[in-house]
């Protein structure tokens, strides 16, 4: 009882701090200068249609940089953390249950679609809303998919881990590029900007965004692998197959 | 009319807020808790935010979602491995439901 009268307590004097700041809010009229810098000279010096991305990949490209390495630490640790022995996974896995029809079929049908737009989102990420970090989950998204369908689905995780060094590492080698044949590091002018509105266009940004697509989606695709419960017998398993396959 | 509709769904997500914090299923909590992502995703969409609402959309409701369901049946598949495991999968994940919210409650009190 008085643990919650405190809670209410602490809740009102956290309302009260709080008031004075929403009520004196003004909303901006107009931009902040170093906004409205970018806002201006943005679509020009960059040639990217859509200004957050240039903001996020070039003017801020310390700070994705920044996030692509917390997200691969937090992936580290995760899969340190839950890596399972073999004995273990035997002893508290139960046989999984047989994914229903509509979900098999409804991932066959909609894994290519996914995988599909995904590369979508993070190749126009210059262009439309979206970028690396959305395509890379909607990747993510269509493992995780085919994961709930098929219930011995085994990630191959040296190609995995392969697509994942390999883009990070060339997400350094491009940003360091752009110190000795731009401006500075992240600069995407070391490619030609090309025509504006264009696919190959605003320099490095498709190239870069790709890159964070596939970290991203290699990343959290193997924190969904982890995550989940290994079955205990993949190879006496015949749920490999949908159900329909198996009928005829 | 905008401030309107952002201020129904605002007040959407506070109360499944408030249902994720007292509901008595774990289950419904963490679904409570994707839909105030997908709230605040369509929020960001009328604030001109497209960009971030794709990202909460994406991320807030879809992926932590899974990832805290899975993290669920993990915590039933241990729980049921210490009790011996020899009841059937529903029972004991309602079993271990209950463990956990007796569990919960001693850490709350």
């Amino acid at each position: 009882m008085i643990k919650k009268f405190f809670t209410l307590v602490t809740i009102l004097l956290f309302a009260l701090m709080v008031l004075p700041l929403i009520r004196q809010m003004v909303p901006f009229q107009e931009l902040a200068p170093v906004a409205a810098a970018y806002a201006e000279h943005g679509p020009d010096e960059l040639g990217a249609a859509n200004l957050v991305t240039s903001v996020i990949v070039t003017y801020r490209g310390l700070d994705t940089l920044g996030e692509v390495t917390v997200l691969f630490i937090a992936t580290a640790g995760v899969g340190f953390l839950l890596r399972r022995d073999e004995e273990d996974a035997a002893e508290s896995a139960h046989s999984p249950r047989k994914a229903s029809e509509l979900l098999c079929s409804g991932s066959m049908l909609l894994f290519p679609l996914l995988m599909l737009f995904g590369v979508y989102i993070f190749l126009h990420g210059h262009l439309t809303p979206g970028g690396g970090f959305q395509g890379g989950v909607v990747i993510a998204s269509a493992f995780l998919l085919l994961m709930l369908a098929r219930v011995s689905f085994h990630l191959n995780h040296s190609v995995i881990s392969f697509v994942e060094s390999i883009s990070g590492f060339a997400y350094v080698v491009i940003g360091v590029l752009g110190i000795f044949l731009a401006a500075g590091f992240l600069d995407n002018r070391i490619l030609p900007l090309g025509e504006f509105g264009s696919l190959l266009s605003a320099g490095a940004i498709p190239l870069i965004y790709s890159l964070v697509g596939l970290k991203v989606g290699t990343e959290l695709t193997n924190v969904i692998d982890t995550m989940k419960m290994k079955s205990a017998h993949p190879d006496e398993s015949t749920s490999d197959h949908c159900p329909r396959e198996e009928e005829v | 009319m905008s401030v309107i509709i952002i201020g129904i769904f605002g007040a959407m997500m506070i109360g499944a807020a408030i249902f994720a914090v007292y509901s008595r299923s774990i289950l419904s909590a963490i679904i409570s808790s994707g839909v105030i992502s997908l709230l605040a995703s369509i929020i960001y969409i009328l604030l001109a935010a497209p960009d971030v609402a794709m990202t909460e959309a994406a991320i807030g409701s879809g992926l932590t979602t899974v990832v805290f369901l899975l993290a669920l049946r993990r915590i039933y598949a241990y729980a049921g491995a210490a009790d011996g495991g020899s009841a059937g999968h529903d029972a004991a994940g309602a079993q271990n439901t209950a463990g956990v919210r007796s569990a919960e409650e001693a850490i709350d009190d």
